[in-house]
């Protein structure tokens, strides 16, 4: 079975090597700034020891003040796993960077938070619908679509 | 850390953008003019059959015995009802006993449209073109709750409330999804409205 990675390892590197805007880290969880989201994923995965090499899921989830992004990283070499949150405030026009150009299976599954939760990726090749079609209004999973 | 820059649009396929905006405008004409569902035709269920002329009656009778017996349904399984309907084709149930053991490929062969499963606006465009190009006579049996009225999808923003919003409805068949029993069942109560049918009427 994959092991939940100890978070406070993985801080300390992080804190050391890198200025990676760590807000709170716990519960196997490091929550941080969006700006420096895109660094520290690639951080995660090109460092030796680390090796998140493999992208489970992205999956947002709206908390009414802020929208909340979950990268769920797993590394298949060392088998060991690690969440990482980052919060993005408003509710209009709503960017976060892209992290394509790091895992190549994050396309769809941003192109789907983009439909469904109005968040545009910045950086991203192809931002357009996936589930939805052109021309629908609204943002379907947002708490406050009908 | 540097990030290693990868040209994406060497290993993603993407096509024209074009293509997107013209099915999204199909999708949106399809809604805004499925407004008013379709009504059901309900006076067959109390009409008798071989009322006419005696020569007319002899070859409507002829005509539907043909009809009824030889129906060959279209592939349109768009989700979990499918299953039902192929149980139901297979050795235990055995619809080819009606006749109908073939399941068309192409509407054109086909004249019996089996709805079943839950229907997407972004699929609606494709199955009224099956519809569209089925030949006539042509029957249509919705199967299960989605397709009766949407069913648990109703109120969803990307969900058909009912195959009645897109083309007439002979039968229902209710059930989540309906056993195979039913769906023969319900193909039976169609033949009935088939033998009850006149050459008039087409």
């Amino acid at each position: 079975m994959t092991i939940a990675l100890p978070v406070t390892e993985v801080t300390s590197k992080l804190n050391k090597e890198l200025d990676a805007g760590i807000i709170d880290a716990k519960d196997n969880t490091i929550l941080v700034k969006s700006g420096s989201l895109k660094e520290l994923i690639s951080f995660l995965k090109n460092t030796p020891g680390l090796d998140f090499d493999y992208l489970t899921d992205i999956t947002s989830v709206d908390y009414w003040d802020y929208f909340e992004l979950v990268y769920q990283l797993t590394s298949i070499k060392n088998n060991h796993k690690l969440t990482v949150k980052t919060r993005l405030a408003g509710r209009e026009n709503i960017t976060a960077s892209s992290i394509v150009s790091i895992y190549k299976g994050a396309d769809l599954q941003e192109r789907e938070i983009h439909d469904l939760m109005g968040i545009t990726f910045e950086g991203h090749p192809n931002m357009k619908p996936l589930i939805l079609w052109e021309g629908f209004k609204g943002y379907p999973l947002r708490k406050d679509y009908l | 850390m540097e990030i290693e820059p990868v040209d994406v649009s060497k290993v993603c396929i993407f096509p024209d953008q074009g293509v997107d905006r013209i099915e999204g405008e199909a999708i949106e004409a399809l809604k805004s003019s499925c407004g008013v569902p379709y009504p059901d035709k309900t006076e067959w269920l109390t009409e008798q059959a071989g009322k006419g002329s005696l020569l007319l009656t002899t070859v409507d009778a002829m005509l539907s015995w043909a009809r009824r017996a030889s129906l060959w349904p279209v592939i349109c399984f768009p989700a979990c009802c499918a299953f039902e309907f192929v149980t139901a084709e297979a050795s235990r149930f055995d619809m080819s006993r009606f006749g109908m053991e073939i399941v068309r490929a192409s509407p054109r062969q086909a004249d019996l449209l089996i709805t079943a499963g839950t229907l997407t606006w972004k699929m609606a465009p494709q199955v009224k073109r099956i519809y569209d190009q089925m030949a006539e006579p042509k029957w249509v049996i919705a199967m299960g709750s989605c397709g009766i009225s949407g069913g648990i999808f109703q109120s969803s923003y990307n969900v058909v409330p009912g195959y009645r919003c897109l083309f007439p409805v002979d039968v229902y068949v209710p059930g989540c999804p309906p056993r195979p029993e039913a769906l023969i069942y319900g193909i039976q109560m169609l033949h009935k409205k088939i033998s009850k049918g006149t050459l008039k009427q087409g």
